[in-house]
């Protein structure tokens, strides 16, 4: 099924059983393996004009749900305004997978390493959410730091959509960064990654915000080391407070990517450089 | 849910209709329904490229991609490039530089390579290495991979301005 509207897709979806399909680069593998079951109906998005398309405008930037990677890459109001956002997408699989996947689908796969999920933290950004009801559609918004609830899960409803990704634009003074780390540059699953975002005002660092990505079952926000940070200057005593707390704030795993250790160390490292970087720029 | 669905495309220039059950990948039809082989499959998870094909000008892995999503999209193969000034230098290139092996991955590279030179004409050989990240050659002959790349993008057939 391949609905044209919203309004089609929703009343599809709240028939039930539906698989909802964007890109598929998701979907395919995961179904292929055993890992998913397909509903009886795969219901392809892509015909919906509701969720394409990135725009400004009064302070809110909004980011459609089948928006691409490559799309995101291409945007020069995304690579202006949202750096953190644009360098994990830089950062993302391959050409191929970049050309296929969307934001939506990345969001909604909720890996606790997703690549776009860590920006999307560090720039507070509301998962917008439609479902139908008799005679029309109920929209919501939810704050991203709540829309995850584990592994591949999340709080979407199974008969909602999500339909876009709504970002606060950045005022002055906005610095933001991504770095991620694994073995190999190209369609890596990171050990750890991290996106930071603060205003810079007066030397001090206002409105932190640290993310992270495959150190705990759902991406997270460093709140404790955010809390060290806040209204100071990045010295040195400072970073090494905040590199404490983080350390102790976050739930790793160890597995075939790296160890419950390694994964500390790595993330207090990351901060480290990326406040570095906050300091020296 | 209907046992098949009917898609309606164009596949190497020429508009196709055809019957594709709802869950089958964009490459299992081209290999199995439409007897398109050159397209390869290798790993099945969008991890080797050797299933590249381009789909409104972009470059995608073909096995990760629904044939149900190709209705109403421009649907290129190695088959449709090869018979194009631009397979034929790409081809060109790659015989005189020796940049074929087993020969598993080539299709996909020089898919990609295709849509990565006309976007990005006289790309650094840097470049070129993130252009093709999303291939592998398990015979690891990258260097002349790379070379050959560089060499057919210099091709009079790629200049003058972007396609994909």
């Amino acid at each position: 099924m391949a609905p044209r509207s919203l309004e089609a897709a929703a009343a599809l979806l709240r028939g039930g059983g539906v698989t909802v399909v964007a890109g598929g680069t998701d979907v395919m593998p995961q179904s292929r393996s055993g890992k998913i079951r397909l509903a009886p109906v795969l219901m392809s998005v892509r015909r919906v004009p509701e969720l394409k398309g990135i725009s400004g405008s009064d302070g809110t930037v909004r980011i459609g749900a089948l928006v691409t990677i490559s799309e995101l890459l291409e945007s020069a109001l995304v690579r202006a305004e949202l750096a953190v956002l644009w360098q994990a997408c830089d950062h993302f699989a391959s050409d191929q997978i970049r050309n296929a996947a969307t934001i939506g689908g990345n969001v909604c796969n909720a890996s606790p390493a997703g690549d776009t999920l860590v920006p999307l933290l560090a720039l507070e950004a509301r998962v917008v959410l439609a479902g139908a009801r008799d005679g029309g559609l109920d929209t919501r918004r939810v704050p991203i730091a709540g829309f995850f609830s584990g592994p591949g899960r999340t709080v979407r409803a199974p008969h909602e959509l999500v339909t876009a990704l709504e970002i606060p634009l950045p005022g002055p003074g906005f610095v933001s960064a991504f770095c991620k780390f694994g073995t190999r540059p190209a369609l890596d699953i990171p050990a750890v990654s991290i996106g930071f975002a603060a205003v810079r005002e007066e030397g001090v660092l206002r409105n932190v915000r640290i993310a992270l990505g495959a150190v705990a079952p759902t991406p997270l926000r460093a709140v404790g080391a955010e809390g060290i940070l806040e209204g100071k200057p990045p010295d040195p005593d400072t970073v090494e407070a905040a590199v404490r707390v983080v350390q102790e704030e976050i739930r790793p795993i160890s597995d075939v990517r790296a160890s419950d250790w390694y994964r500390r160390e790595l993330v207090g490292n990351l901060l480290r450089r990326m406040l570095a970087h906050v300091r020296e720029g | 849910m209907s046992a098949r669905v009917e898609i309606d495309f164009t596949l190497n220039g020429v508009r196709r209709k055809v019957e594709v059950p709802p869950a089958m990948s964009a490459l299992a039809m081209l290999r199995d329904l439409l007897g398109l082989t050159g397209t390869k499959y290798g790993c099945g998870e969008g991890e080797c490229g050797a299933c590249t094909i381009r789909v409104d000008g972009r470059t995608v892995n073909s096995c990760l991609m629904f044939a149900a999503d190709c209705d109403g999209r421009d649907v290129l193969t190695i088959e449709g490039l090869a018979a194009s000034a631009q397979g034929e230098a790409l081809a060109r290139s790659f015989v005189e530089h020796g940049a074929v092996q087993c020969g598993f991955c080539t299709p996909g590279i020089v898919v990609q390579a295709s849509q990565f030179i006309a976007r990005h004409p006289g790309a650094s050989e840097a470049e070129i290495k993130r252009g093709i990240e999303g291939n592998l050659c398990r015979c690891t002959g990258y260097r002349k991979i790379v070379e050959a790349i560089a060499n057919a993008g210099s091709d009079s057939t790629f200049q003058g301005g972007a396609h994909g």
